[in-house]
């Protein structure tokens, strides 16, 4: 009773009696303390996590659920100058598998998937076989396969994404186009010349993936990934196709070893065909020789022979020492300079400069040449681009052989002169026709497209001379001339034609090259194209019999898918022309 | 009179906290559909490749020859069959040979 009353009338926390006992002061002092240090202990262990470990934290938190992920880049395509594809990528998948994990397929599956990959069965097994932790089991698989292949969700089969390239126009330009090793690296031609510029660079941007593996977020920076730029060539697939159709026929009926053939645009100085033969598929670049391959056109040099004369005659009447119309004594077709003879493969009388280079004497044009000092005729190779590569940026160009003219023999000068002792490429020939085609001057050559407008260059010969040489030209077309089958029906053609001997191991075999490299519409020319057919054997070996064809096949038509006005009355020429059959 | 308060903010937290969640996930949806798109795009961009490329194949200049030649028996014509018409002369004409 008396507690109960207590207890109603109440009492203040402070005076308890449960807080009236005596405690020795150290036991509340310990706990107090232990407290302390628990407390120390957690704000110690804190600023470890958050101040010290932060980054490291950071780091293995964020890569539980933050992923890079790569995102590619295709290569550029290559297209000619009308957008025709030349070169262009498409992604292909690589099928690739980790052998412990991929040995556990069932029978079916191994089956199944040798089937999908056109493999069979034992060839799978041996590759899944080998002790090792990564094994391609096949490369450039097409993307349907490869999503069938997913859906059957095999044990240690894993794919990668790929580029193919694919070549439409194959062999037609594939040394002009080159071709592309594996992880999308240029190995020839434009391909390895613009690899710079073509080449995809993958850009990567991180991302958060949920638990299915959806990405629900981007996080952080992200690179975007640049595509490779297409590149235009000044090719024109339709004159690319012409060129090489004529330069095949050519070879084939003459049995030739090897043939290059070039159309250039005097006007921009752009490459619009380029030829050459033997060729390869660059698609299928299986069993691949080193004939095939070769860029003759551009990589190897050759004596030119014959064409060379034009430039001799036109250094002369720059000179003034001779006007067309100089009479130069050819009897009696052979000349001795020293204590070598030269001759002429018929023998001429008197002949004037201009039928000098119509019949194509070789005395008269070493008759002629003797009148320089070598330098003057060193200085005018050097000016047209002879001894120096073209400086395309292609792979492999040459400068061709020129050797200086202080150890010139007069002997040497006199066979320059008619292109023996001088060594050059088809493209560099073919350029230095362009000045014959322009006003005197020469221009650079270009391999991709230019954007419009003339292009002027240093100027080698007087518009005057040029006119003159190119009247030249045109005569040695003429039945009179050393080429009557180079003649375009409906249009002036000029060129001139050359037969040279090849050099085998320092002496001159009886193997010839046969060439020709003119120009039309001699009016106001347009297009020179350069013809090289490497030792004919099927009985002609003349450069206006083997050569001269092809080259009138591919003028003319070049000139007709350029829509070139023709400059020659067509009534007369195509009468003449009309029993020749087709053009 | 704080008590009410108190529980009001304690609600409008909740709701702010539910609105704040809601929208995440509808962000993330629609950034999957995004991602889908994109997806969808590349894979277009792949497709219209292989068609050019299909197309370049068959519009091969052999091609085109043998068919107009073989199938349509056509033919090139010769010099007096052709007319070229007079182009309107080019901007800066060449000069030289008049």
């Amino acid at each position: 009773m008396v507690v109960r009353r207590r207890t109603q009338r109440g009492h203040r926390f402070a005076e308890s009696p449960v807080l009236q006992l005596a405690l020795q002061g150290w036991r509340s002092r310990t706990v107090g303390l232990m407290l302390m240090a628990a407390f120390v202990a957690l704000v110690g262990r804190g600023f470890y996590l958050m101040v010290i470990n932060n980054d490291f934290l950071q780091e293995k938190g964020e890569s539980r659920y933050r992923r890079e992920i790569e995102v590619s880049a295709s290569r550029g395509k290559i297209v000619d100058r009308n957008g025709d594809m030349l070169a262009v990528s498409t992604p292909m998948k690589t099928i690739w598998a980790i052998p412990g994990d991929a040995r556990t397929m069932s029978a079916t599956q191994k089956q199944q998937l040798a089937a999908l990959l056109d493999m069979n069965v034992r060839e799978l097994e041996s590759k899944i076989g080998i002790d090792k932790t990564f094994v391609f089991v096949k490369r450039q698989v097409p993307p349907e396969t490869a999503d069938r292949i997913a859906a059957l969700k095999l044990p240690g089969v894993h794919q990668e994404k790929e580029y193919r390239r694919y070549y439409p126009t194959g062999e037609m330009t594939a040394h002009i186009v080159g071709f592309t090793g594996v992880d999308d690296k240029g190995l020839e031609g434009v391909e390895l010349a613009f690899q710079q510029s073509l080449l995809g660079r993958p850009g990567s941007r991180s991302v958060i993936r949920d638990r299915r593996g959806n990405i629900i977020e981007d996080v952080g920076a992200l690179k975007p990934p640049q595509d490779g730029q297409d590149v235009r060539l000044a090719l024109d697939s339709k004159i690319q196709y012409l060129a090489y159709s004529q330069l095949k026929a050519a070879v084939e009926m003459h049995k030739a070893k090897a043939g290059g053939a070039i159309v250039i645009d005097v006007r921009t100085g752009e490459i619009l065909a380029l030829v050459n033969l033997p060729t390869y598929n660059p698609n299928n670049r299986e069993h691949l020789s080193g004939a095939q391959l070769r860029n003759r056109a551009l990589t190897d040099t050759f004596e030119p022979g014959s064409v060379m004369k034009p430039f001799t005659a036109a250094l002369a009447l720059e000179r003034g020492k001779v006007s067309p119309d100089t009479i130069i004594n050819c009897a009696p077709g052979k000349l001795t300079i020293g204590t070598a003879t030269i001759s002429d493969a018929h023998p001429h009388g008197a002949l004037t400069v201009a039928q000098v280079i119509q019949k194509s004497s070789n005395v008269g044009t070493a008759k002629i040449a003797l009148g320089f000092p070598p330098r003057e005729m060193w200085e005018l190779f050097d000016s047209v681009g002879f001894g120096q590569a073209p400086k395309l940026g292609f792979p492999g160009e040459v400068n061709g052989r020129l050797r200086p003219w202080k150890n010139w023999r007069p002997i040497e000068q006199a066979t320059m002169s008619y292109g023996h002792g001088i060594a050059v490429s088809l493209v560099q020939l073919a350029r230095a026709y362009t000045v014959f085609a322009r006003d005197g001057d020469v221009i650079p050559l270009s391999l991709t497209r230019m954007n419009e407008g003339q292009v002027h260059g240093a100027q080698v010969f007087s518009p005057q001379t040029v006119r003159e040489v190119r009247l030249m030209l045109e005569m040695a077309v003429q039945p009179e001339g050393t080429a009557p089958k180079a003649r375009v029906a409906g249009y002036r053609v000029g060129g001139k034609t050359g037969t040279a001997y090849k050099l085998e191991n320092g002496v001159y075999a009886r193997k010839y090259i046969a060439s020709f490299v003119g120009l039309a519409p001699i009016s106001d020319p347009r297009l020179v194209v350069a013809v090289m057919i490497d030792e004919p054997s099927g009985g002609a070996h003349y450069g206006g019999d083997v050569a001269g064809p092809a080259f009138s096949q591919i003028m003319g038509g070049a000139l007709r898918t350029l829509g070139i006005p023709p400059d020659a009355p067509v009534v007369k020429t195509a009468a003449n022309e009309a029993g020749k059959g087709r053009l | 009179m704080m008590l009410r308060f108190n529980v009001l903010l304690l609600i409008l937290a909740v709701v702010c906290a539910l609105g704040a969640v809601t929208g995440q996930h509808r962000a993330r949806k629609l950034f999957q559909d995004l991602e889908g798109e994109q997806e969808r795009v590349r894979k277009l961009d792949v497709e219209f490749g292989q068609l050019q490329l299909e197309l370049s194949t068959w519009a091969t200049h052999p091609r085109i020859e043998k068919i107009a030649r073989d199938n349509l028996h056509m033919t090139t014509p010769d010099a007096s069959g052709r007319v070229v018409p007079k182009v309107v002369p080019a901007p800066v004409p060449k000069k030289g040979v008049r």
